[in-house]
């Protein structure tokens, strides 16, 4: 699923050491992973690397096979909208879309995502209102709130509209950066089962990163990204 | 699809500066609408004050002085062209008709133009139109007195009324004759030409005012002597024409009609070295040309106001559009991230101003149509222009066209920003 090997990454050229050393990183399909590490240890950066956003220096980045650094942009922008949920630490909503919308917004750019939906479904026209109605109660947004402002909700229901965003359309592998990080701690642990119940179903790999080491039990394995990173 | 739907709610979000791009657009295109529209008016309504005329000729000034003074009323001409000349000239071979004219008195502000009934005939305006009678006749005694439209409705003149016709030009002037009241007979149609605020009296009228009472019971008494004389009913009309006509030294100046075009150069050169009396002939349609030539340059400002007008709007849209850019980076970064491509942002910006400027251009043209049908009036009245309402011809069309593509090309400027927005700038922001 994933493999990353002998990666470095600098954020400039002249940097003298790199923010990120990984000798080598193996996720295999359906894991779920919690990643942790301190502020700074550079959680986002490998996240970054792992979407495709950021291209690394040096080592070979697969994700499903494809390494990633040898796309150009564009297939890299195309894969990623493909093969990639992203759920982001300040959830990034968009303010004029109803949650549903937001949701239906996750598989707009990517025929294969919606290809994925409409296949399942025998109600073509209304097939992805319905999935990302699905989702959304899945993930526990009652059905008062689906077509409310965004701006109205709370964090956390905010955060289970982009957890949505991220499912639809099932792509292989859903990275969270620190999407509990404004939730108390009941919270958390009941939003992390829901995120899992919805990886099974979907069939995808989890990568869930938290400075927070106390939802490590949760996870079925968790990397230390401090003793990951090679000291130089 | 997505991005059309995207480009519209992201507008309805941000709707009040977005209203007010448009508004500004929208007021833009209706200024250079209307300019231009009165532009083009004034021109046509200028060069429409007179046709099928061939020749004007009056005593030797400017060509433009002497159209000036005999069609458009503006200015004096000291001088005037004898009656003897009138008279040989028109008696040359190849005229087809003449119109006497004799200007320089006025009544309440409008001028007063003696002629004879052939005016009613042979005078034409824009293409070729006869002048018409919307109430009444011509005049057919001496204290009768036909009025151009704008006159009966700005002084509320009805047929029939009784009204005083003084010397000289001006609302104030000091000789009033009371003792000669006109009767009006005659109201003519709107022509949207100064012949519309000119009242129009046979020219034995003239010296009617200039004469005092003494001369209408002169001609009041030469008219029966001749009756007397002549039982003979055509010899009496050709009295009451002369009647009409009466016995002037001088009149202003004469308009003209020739058979055949040819004509026209030639007696204009006669005219031009005319020994007695030192004439002009011009030939209307070629000055009113040099004249509309002289006025280009406010034609040219006028124009260069309207485009200076629209390109602010531009430039102000552009502005708005930047400094939206900067605050809808997340907006973008967001999209990017569910996996938007740099070039439906492209698209995504380029609509939506593409999108602000076609409203903006609805909105100008719907403001423009109420301008042109409020003021229409007033331009008439005050200005003597005729402003059509007409479906927006190709030309305006094309204005707009014009505005559009500089709309959509001005969008491209953001877009092509938004589009090297790289994700990982708009992941760095924070919420």
């Amino acid at each position: 699923m994933i493999n990353l090997k002998n990666v470095t990454f600098k954020w400039h050229k002249s940097d003298s050491s790199p923010t990120l050393n990984i000798k080598e990183l193996v996720i295999e399909k359906g894991e779920r992973i919690f990643l942790y590490g301190p502020s700074g240890s550079g959680k986002s950066t490998l996240l970054a690397i792992l979407a495709g956003i950021n291209t690394v220096t040096s080592g070979e980045v697969l994700i499903l096979n494809k390494n990633l650094s040898t796309l150009s942009n564009t297939t890299r922008d195309a894969f990623r909208a493909d093969h990639i949920g992203y759920i982001f630490q300040n959830f990034n909503l968009l303010p004029y879309l109803s949650p549903i919308e937001n949701v239906t917004l996750g598989c707009e750019f990517s025929k294969i995502r919606k290809q994925k939906i409409l296949k399942q479904s025998s109600n073509k026209s209304a097939a992805l209102q319905n999935e990302a109605i699905r989702l959304l109660n899945a993930l526990g947004l009652t059905a008062q709130y689906h077509n409310k402002n965004v701006a109205e909700l709370s964090i956390g229901q905010q955060q289970r509209v982009a957890a949505a965003r991220a499912f639809i359309g099932s792509p292989e592998l859903i990275i969270a950066d620190e999407p509990t990080s404004a939730l108390d701690t009941n919270n958390r642990e009941s939003f992390i089962k829901l995120l899992f119940e919805q990886a099974k179903l979907s069939n995808s790999t989890l990568v869930f990163v938290s400075h927070d080491e106390t939802l490590k039990p949760l996870f079925n394995r968790s990397i230390d990204l401090i003793n990951l990173q090679e000291q130089v | 699809m997505i991005i059309a739907k995207l480009a519209y709610k992201s507008l309805l979000n941000r709707r009040a500066s977005v209203l007010l791009t448009l508004f500004t657009i929208a007021i833009s295109v209706m200024l250079l609408l209307s300019i231009e529209r009165v532009r083009i008016d004034a021109k046509s309504s200028f060069s429409n004050t007179i046709s099928g005329t061939d020749l004007i000729v009056g005593a030797r000034t400017g060509d433009i002085q002497l159209l000036l003074s005999s069609v458009f009323r503006i200015g004096h001409t000291n001088n005037g062209v004898s009656w003897k000349s009138y008279e040989y000239i028109t008696s040359q071979r190849g005229v087809k008709w003449s119109i006497p004219i004799s200007l320089g008195d006025s009544h309440k502000g409008q001028a007063v133009l003696g002629t004879t009934l052939d005016y009613f005939s042979h005078y034409r305006f824009a293409k070729k139109q006869n002048l018409t009678f919307n109430k009444g006749r011509p005049f057919a005694a001496i204290n009768e007195v036909v009025l151009g439209s704008e006159v009966a409705n700005k002084l509320g003149y009805k047929l029939n009324a009784s009204i005083v016709i003084s010397h000289g030009m001006g609302n104030t002037s000091f000789h009033h004759h009371d003792d000669n009241p006109f009767k009006v007979v005659g109201v003519l149609n709107p022509t949207g030409t100064p012949v519309d605020k000119t009242l129009h009296i046979p020219l034995a009228a003239i010296d009617l005012i200039h004469g005092g009472k003494a001369s209408l019971v002169h001609e009041h008494e030469h008219e029966h002597e001749h009756e007397h004389e002549h039982e003979h009913e055509h010899e009496h009309e050709h009295d009451e024409h002369n009647n009409l006509v009466g016995h002037p030294k001088q009149i202003t100046a004469f308009l003209m009609g020739f058979n055949s075009p040819l004509y026209t150069l030639q007696i204009r050169r006669n005219i031009n070295q005319y020994k007695p009396e030192a004439l002009l002939g011009i030939m209307p349609t070629v000055t009113l040309k040099e004249l509309w030539e002289m006025l280009a340059i406010v034609e040219k400002i006028l124009l260069l106001f309207s485009a200076v007008v629209v390109l602010i709007s531009l430039l102000g849209m552009l502005t708005t559009l930047l400094a939206n850019l900067s605050q809808r980076r997340r907006e973008l970064a967001i999209l990017r991230s569910v996996g938007a491509r740099p070039w439906h942002l492209f698209t995504l910006i380029s609509i939506e101003s593409l999108l602000t400027t076609l409203l903006g251009c609805l909105v100008g043209s719907a403001l423009y149509y109420l301008a042109i049908f409020s003021a229409g009036g007033y331009l008439q009245s005050h200005a003597g222009i005729s402003v059509n309402i007409t479906m927006l011809s190709y030309y305006e069309l094309g204005l707009i066209g014009v505005i559009m593509a500089a709309g959509f090309i001005i969008g491209l400027i953001p877009a092509t920003r938004a589009y090297f927005y790289s994700l990982s700038d708009g992941m760095s922001i924070k919420a």
